[in-house]
């Protein structure tokens, strides 16, 4: 008993930071299964989230606040499509991506230009900020809530992708781009879809993430960004329950190296996993072959 | 067309905001109050406004834009000069530090004050010796600061003292025989004081477990689960506000019941702000405490109120912190150099700084052989979660 006592926190860490890593890291691979287009603004998309609950709880209630960030990080990851990567459809890859990190630069240093740099604290969200105990250990309610709504969040995807006609639609638009598009299918919407999806995941990916660690800075998106996109490609880049269980497992050993007290290495210990994972299987845990197309 | 033209206006848009981040002020200078016959004495001040540090850095560069407020001229070799801040960000990086610190070489400044942050402090001290120019520290704690040079000084105790500080006020007051100390990989100021307090813990027969977490982690929850498992009596984390705050907040919500001691990083209204109406038990040492001078107290909380701008800078309240005092004081340090100097010439200035003595807000200043101030006392003070407010414990000094 007192061994869970002591040992379940870590796990409970892991689990929740798990599930908020998963929550952005489909946003990436669902881009990339598409577009094959690695979307660095994905994690300042996050951060940018958080920013706008800030300020959003300044002049509106709660639940007011809640439906706005969600919908101005939807529009956010709308516009940022439309601006920067639509105009591009036909450039190189190298040439979107580029466009990509241009982007992530853009969010940061407005961020930085509006909060002036400091860190601003992030507001409590009742019911999710409150703190309980099971088991002898004390920790927030969101800790307990994001693996079950994470899970809950990617059955529904799944379902959509797997038995609507966008969601079929999107399947065919990864498989072959112009050949999807020479059957109808205007791809235009499919890519605007997938980007609303991804920021809407993003955006209660950031009212978990912030609630736990209630600190935004202009590089606070940099971080779990980066994090997720190690998941995303160990699952198996392009795969929604590879990136679902690539995130749970790097949160749960990340945490679990800080119990057993090599904190110096926690990180280190996120990169190693993932090159080992390329070595021994490159397209990672979920990925699909890679077929020569002739 | 209309994407082209979107694209250009979104390009120019990117590109605005990277110079955005180059901006600098100037203080004195657009203001025109400039004297008649142009006698100008640059000062620099060189301090991180945005970064990790940003919210201390701000605090201290308010007590010298206060201190430049109440006196912004001074005599020099019997002509009277305007001081103008010359103010740059050095954004808490080490990497951009030292062309935050050319920019001041460039625009000719006479001395620097600066910075917050012994990491960036150590990074700008080379710009600054090449171009001869002497540079004050005003609470950055580490010893190689000023080691081996001739043109850092310092007005600030040191981490060695601070350290031992901490480690008899957590072995005196909480009878601790064991400690978690949490540094920052990579961070001057946050390893070099976790190590000192090591240091001195150990001398006093108490047991150390020392932890340190990387650069943009915002996750603490296992390390205060680890704390809790190692039975530690105290939980000792020398690092930046952005990290207190998160800390603090991680720690009340897993009741950690152990005290939180910290250096004077942690002497901020962040920290206060973060604790206020949690059950958390914080302990910092630091320069000043709200109080020591009524004078000074109520002047500069008038002058914060009746300025937007640097409420905002302060953190949103009219809280005097540490750092505010230590930038006022560094302020007329330099005027005593300059004039002691009677000239602006950086290399008579930094001659001059040796003799300097002052008596300021904190204490008296003067400096020894190395160019550290002779400082034997320090503050500590408890977060009051109900009022908000720093309350006064004690004031520690260490047998040398």
């Amino acid at each position: 008993m007192e061994w869970i006592t002591k040992n379940l926190p870590y796990l409970m860490a892991g689990i929740s930071v798990g599930g908020q890593y998963a929550l952005i890291a489909i946003g990436y691979t669902m881009v990339y299964g598409i577009l094959r287009l690695i979307n660095f603004a994905h994690g300042d998309i996050f951060m940018v989230a958080g920013l706008i609950m800030v300020y959003a709880v300044t002049v509106m209630p709660m639940p007011l606040a809640i439906v706005l960030v969600i919908a101005a990080t939807v529009a956010l990851g709308f516009f940022v499509e439309r601006a920067a990567y639509k105009p591009l459809r036909s450039a190189p890859r190298m040439s979107v991506m580029i466009s990509a990190i241009g982007v992530s630069y853009l969010l940061q240093n407005l961020a930085l230009y509006i909060t002036g740099g400091l860190s601003q604290q992030y507001p409590a969200i009742p019911w999710l900020s409150d703190t309980v105990t099971i088991l002898g250990a004390t920790t927030k309610r969101v800790t307990l809530v994001t693996p079950v709504l994470t899970v809950a969040l990617v059955v529904v995807l799944v379902l959509l992708i797997k038995y609507t006609k966008i969601g079929m639609a999107m399947r065919a638009a990864s498989r072959d781009f112009e050949t999807s598009q020479l059957m109808g299918i205007k791809l235009n919407s499919v890519i605007s879809m997938t980007f609303v999806i991804g920021s809407f995941l993003a955006a209660i990916g950031s009212m978990l993430y912030f609630t736990n660690y209630t600190g935004v800075t202009p590089t606070a998106g940099a971080m779990p960004g980066l994090k997720a996109f190690v998941a995303a490609v160990f699952g198996g880049i392009g795969s929604i329950p590879g990136a679902v269980i690539g995130a749970f497992i790097i949160g749960i050993c990340e945490n679990i190296i800080k119990g057993l007290g090599w904190t110096t290495f926690s990180d280190a210990f996120t990169f190693a996993l993932l090159i080992v994972i390329l070595i021994a299987k490159p397209t990672g845990l979920f990925g699909e072959k890679a077929i020569d197309k002739v | 067309m209309k994407k082209r033209i979107l694209s250009v206006l979104l390009a120019a848009a990117m590109l605005s905001t990277l110079l955005a981040g180059c901006e600098r002020k100037p203080e004195a200078a657009a203001d025109g109050t400039g004297s008649a016959d142009g006698n100008v004495v640059r000062i620099g001040v060189f301090e991180p406004a945005s970064g990790d540090n940003g919210a201390g850095g701000k605090q201290e560069t308010l007590g010298i834009q206060y201190a430049n407020y109440v006196t912004p001229t001074v005599e020099i070799g019997g002509e009277e000069y305007t001081v103008q801040l010359d103010i740059v960000d050095n954004e808490s990086s080490n990497d951009k530090a030292p062309s935050a610190a050319a920019t001041l070489v460039s625009d000719g400044v006479s001395v620097v004050l600066g910075s917050y942050g012994s990491g960036v402090s150590i990074a700008g001290s080379d710009t600054f010796k090449e171009a001869g120019i002497p540079v004050i520290g005003v609470t950055c704690t580490n010893p190689q600061i000023t080691e081996g040079n001739t043109h850092y000084f310092r007005i600030c105790f040191l981490d060695p003292f601070q350290g031992t500080v901490l480690a008899n006020f957590a072995n005196d007051n909480f009878g601790a025989k064991k400690a978690y100390v949490l540094t920052k990989l990579g961070d001057d100021y946050s390893t070099g004081l976790g190590y000192y307090f090591t240091q001195a813990f150990e001398a006093l027969g108490g047991e150390v477990v020392e932890e340190t977490f990387q650069e943009g982690n915002s996750d603490f929850t296992s390390y205060i689960t680890s704390a809790k498992n190692e039975g530690a009596d105290v939980f000792f984390a020398p690092s930046s506000t952005e990290v207190a705050a998160l800390l603090v907040e991680q720690a009340a919500s897993q009741g950690l019941e152990i005290p939180l001691l910290a250096g004077d990083t942690w002497d901020s209204n962040v920290i206060l702000n973060a604790a206020e109406g949690k059950n958390v038990d914080i302990y910092v040492s630091t320069f000043y405490q709200e109080g020591g001078d009524p004078e000074f107290d109520a002047g500069i909380k008038e002058w914060i109120n009746s300025d937007s701008t640097a409420k905002a800078n302060n953190g949103g309240d009219d809280t005097v912190s540490g750092l505010t005092v230590m930038g006022y004081d560094a302020y007329y340090v330099a005027l005593e150099a300059l004039k002691a100097a009677g000239s602006t010439d950086p290399a008579a200035v930094n001659e001059a700084l040796w003799d300097v003595t002052y008596s300021g807000v904190s204490g008296d200043i003067s400096f020894n052989e190395i160019g550290d101030a002779n400082r034997d006392a320090a503050y500590i003070k408890h977060a009051n979660t109900e009022t908000g407010a720093w309350d006064f414990v004690a004031e520690q000094s260490v047998a040398q």
